[in-house]
Formats: C-alpha cells, sequence, structure tokens
C-alpha cells in the first residue's frame, strides 16, 4: 500500500484516477487532463501537493547556513514571507533538489522540497545543519493546496473572513503570510497566478470541498505536469538531477556567483564548468505532429562524435498549444532547428525559448 | 462500465474489427482502451498499401502521458488509414467504434477474423483482467 495525503478519499469522491507516484497514492486525473489542463489556464482549478514536504529551519545561525546550503542567496531575501526557488547542490554540482525557501522571521525560513526526495533531502540537510545549530523540523501535520487559475486566488479568499481575505490578496507574487493556521503563498508551478496554501491535516478535507463549492476544479498530477512544463518549468528527475549541474539544465538564473565570498556547496564545481562550452538547455516545439518525449534523441546538425546527440529530458503534448513542446539538454548550436528521433524516423523541431504559455496566453510563434 | 457491441470482433490487446459489407475489416481501439489511455493527442495510421501480418504493431496512438502501440487484428494489405484523426484525434476518446476508427484491411484470410474474440467473451476477458 502507498502513502496516502489526507485528500485521499476526496479524490476517490471526485472519480480520480489513482496512480503510484514515488510511493504515493495520488491522482492522475478526474477524467480528462485536458480539461483540468484548461480549467487552471482560463478559470482556477486545484491539486493536492500534501505529498510534498515541508520543513522549518530555525535557529540564531539559519540564514549563514541556507546561505551554505544553497546556490542561490538568501540574502536576497529582505522582507517576511519573501519566497526564493534555489537549488540544493552536491559538492560536485550536481542536483539534490530543487526547492522553495520562505523567510518566516529573522531566525526561520520554511522550505518545501519535493516529495520524492523526501528522505535524502532531510538527510542531507540535517547533516550539514549540525555545524550550525539549525533545528530541521519536518512538518507532517501539514497539508498542502495549491489553488491556480485566473480566478484561483479570488475563489481562494472566498473562503476566508473578511480582515483574512484582505491580507491573502494583498500579498504580492512570490510572498507568503502565516493567515489564522494556514501560511498562503503566492506560487505555484503553473504558470498561472494563484496560491499555494499549507493547512492543519485536519483542515484539508473540508477546505478541499468548500474550494470546490466555490468553483475550484479539482487536477491531477496529469494536468500538473503539462501546465507547468508550458510554463518552461524544470521537474527534478527530469529535468535536472545528480548528475547534471544547474548550468546546464537552464537553472544558471537561480545560482548567485555574487557576492564572490559566499561559499555555498558545489560552488568550486559551477565556477569550473563555468569556464567551459557545455551543454545548453533549450525549449523544443515539434514542427509536425506527433508526440516528444522524455529520453528521445534530439541531432544538432554539424554536431558530430559521442556528445554529438542531445536529448528531450521532458516532453508533452501542449493543451494550450495544440502542439507538442520539450525541454532537452544539446550540444551548444546556432542552429534553429534540430532533429528529433521518434519511432526511428527524425522529426524536425525549432529551438525556442521557454517559457512557452504565461497566464494563458502562448509566449512563442507557432 | 465499458461499452462492448456486439457485432465486432475483439483482441486482447484491445483492438476491435468490423466486418464491412465489401469484404474489408475496420479497425479501431475499444472503449476500454481509450478510456484507460486517456485524453489522446495523437494518432499514427499505416500508409495504405502497407501489407501487415495479425499480431504486428502496424499504428501507435499518443495520449498526454504516453505511445501505445496498435496491433493489427488481420493479416492482409491496408487500404485506407483514418485521415481524420490527424486533426482531430479526440475521435478516439470521443467515439472510438464509429469516427474513432483507425485503419482498414483487405484481409488475406477469413479464418484470422473467426478466431478473435466475441463481445461476450471481450466481456468476461476485462472482468478477469480487472480481477
Amino acid at each position: 500500500m502507498g502513502l496516502k495525503t489526507p485528500l485521499y478519499d476526496s479524490h476517490l469522491v471526485h472519480g480520480a484516477k489513482i496512480v503510484d507516484f514515488g510511493g504515493w497514492e495520488m491522482p492522475l486525473h478526474y477524467g480528462s487532463q485536458i480539461e483540468e489542463h484548461h480549467a487552471v489556464r482560463r478559470d482556477a482549478g486545484m491539486f493536492d501537493v500534501s505529498h510534498m514536504c515541508v520543513i522549518d529551519l530555525s535557529g540564531e545561525r539559519v540564514r549563514e547556513f541556507l546561505q551554505v546550503l544553497l546556490a542561490n542567496d538568501v540574502a536576497r531575501l529582505k522582507v517576511a514571507g519573501k519566497a526564493l526557488y534555489s537549488c540544493m547542490l552536491l559538492p560536485g554540482g550536481g542536483v539534490i533538489d530543487d526547492l522553495i525557501v520562505y523567510l518566516t522571521s529573522p531566525t526561520s525560513f520554511r522550505m518545501v522540497v519535493n516529495a520524492g526526495t523526501r528522505e535524502k533531502d532531510l538527510a542531507w540537510i540535517r547533516r550539514q545543519a549540525k555545524d550550525y545549530a539549525v533545528s530541521v523540523r519536518e512538518r507532517r501535520d501539514l497539508a498542502m493546496i495549491a489553488i491556480q487559475g485566473p480566478n484561483a486566488r479570488q475563489k481562494t479568499a472566498s473562503l476566508l473572513a473578511p480582515a483574512e481575505r484582505e491580507s491573502a490578496l494583498g500579498l504580492p507574487p512570490f510572498c507568503g503570510a502565516a493567515v489564522d493556521s494556514w501560511f498562503i503563498a503566492r506560487t505555484g508551478y503553473t504558470g498561472e497566478d494563484g496560491f499555494e496554501v499549507m493547512l492543519p491535516v485536519e483542515d484539508a478535507a473540508r477546505t478541499w470541498s468548500a474550494l470546490h463549492a466555490a468553483g475550484v476544479r479539482p487536477a491531477g498530477l496529469g494536468a500538473r505536469d503539462t501546465l507547468r512544463l508550458e510554463a518552461g518549468m524544470n521537474l527534478y528527475g527530469n529535468d535536472m538531477d545528480e548528475d547534471h549541474h544547474p548550468l546546464e539544465s537552464g537553472l544558471g538564473w537561480t545560482v548567485a556567483f555574487e557576492p564572490g565570498s559566499r561559499d555555498f556547496i558545489g560552488r568550486a564545481a559551477l565556477e569550473a564548468a563555468r569556464r567551459t562550452a557545455g551543454r545548453e538547455f533549450v525549449g523544443l516545439l515539434l514542427e509536425e505532429r506527433g508526440v516528444l518525449r522524455s529520453h528521445q534523441k534530439v541531432c544538432v546538425p554539424g554536431a558530430t562524435g559521442d556528445s554529438s546527440a542531445g536529448e528531450v529530458t521532458s516532453g508533452t503534448f501542449s493543451p494550450t498549444l495544440n502542439r507538442s513542446i520539450a525541454l532537452a539538454r544539446i550540444p551548444r548550436t546556432e542552429a534553429a532547428i534540430v532533429q528529433v528521433e521518434i519511432r526511428g524516423k527524425l522529426y524536425p523541431a525549432s529551438i525556442v525559448q521557454p517559457p512557452f504559455v504565461r497566464h494563458g496566453k502562448a509566449l512563442i510563434k507557432i | 462500465m465499458s461499452n462492448i457491441p456486439t457485432d465486432l470482433r475483439y483482441t486482447k490487446s484491445h483492438e476491435w474489427v468490423r466486418q464491412l459489407e465489401d469484404g474489408a475489416a475496420e479497425v479501431g481501439i475499444t472503449d476500454h482502451a481509450q478510456s484507460a489511455l486517456g485524453d489522446l493527442v495523437f494518432a499514427e495510421v499505416p500508409e495504405t498499401g502497407r501489407e501487415v501480418h495479425a499480431g504486428e504493431a502496424c499504428a501507435v496512438v499518443e495520449s498526454v502521458k504516453a505511445a501505445s502501440d496498435v496491433y493489427s487484428p488481420l493479416s492482409g494489405n491496408v487500404i485506407a488509414g483514418n485521415a481524420a484523426l490527424a486533426s482531430q484525434p479526440e475521435l478516439l476518446n470521443q467515439e472510438p467504434y464509429g469516427a474513432g476508427w483507425l485503419f482498414r484491411v483487405a484481409p488475406s484470410s477469413a479464418d484470422e477474423a473467426a478466431a478473435l474474440m466475441s463481445a461476450a467473451d471481450y466481456g468476461k476477458y476485462l472482468a478477469d483482467e480487472g480481477r
């Protein structure tokens, strides 16, 4: 039997098709993945993300600790509630996980890491934290619901009392705040506006029902994947992992090399990687009909030798664009078109700059 | 409960076969198959004139999540592929036994079709598979 979130029974009530996801029994869809996708782009959808791991970190030296642990710099978090996306690296530069960290007080932070990496992340964080006397507390008492879409914030706020509603709707993008017993953050993984709400496990099912009654459509992991890929957001295990560093995973923007004195774990390896040509991480748009999938081979014109082929790291059919899109790691190239091998045949795909879709609109020319 | 028309024959890999009046056979995927695959977004049908053997992978249907092979239930020559699926792959979900057909074959023998499952047998097969 797999692990179940506090919302498992709610998923069954809504007719979910349940699949195993990293040991968790999670909803893949509730009938139609594509309709759920469109609901998020056009109105409001909700995802059970309670399988993700919430970790509270506190101590006098917690900021100093995170400045070593994370490739992005928590010094960028100047006001309470502000969030930062970062990778956590091995000394060799490989990505242990990607995460979001919120500043919650001058001596505490809240971190959200992936479900599939929970155990190794916690072990790594606890080991590194010893030198800094930082307390590491996993919050299994919290459930998490992501409500996403152009109408998501309004519909979520309709559940709150007037004063709380005001503070929730007043949140700037990428900021969170404690609202009564909830922690509400204006963050997400879809390219749409919305909230991620962390709330006590015992409130989860009631809140899910109330959101449903407010017109928020349940959406499964299937839609979550097509939405995040359209938004050009990486998935851990597909687009980056311990064998690939952030600079070849499209995550250079999340690495804070300045100030040069901040000696974060993995820094030396990334400094060295920065001096070599390396591979680039691109978006692909399939020119013909068909579907790009992870691990398909990408042939780059002019590239020769062992490393001449690139690879699709995530691929799918984009319901918004009605075309297939992908993220891929390929040899550096000036070419605008590459060839992707699908079932033994080559198909042209153009190189595009992700994101593909943001706030309901296509950002690339079809 | 999945829809299983009684006038068709079925395979264990969830294709159906319809006997057409001109002796040709029409092939598609069953309601059970389309439901298990989820929203279908792409279909690759065999080219007209291609010779296929029973059990040979000759078409592909792709859902948002994965690609699946479709096996020809019969040996023979492909006489048509459903061109409408190129622009409307959702027909596979909406009308798996009608407008969502995949291809038509001129069978090289009548024996293979007779050996396929009846609707009642396929219904039993699904019930056993689900157990």
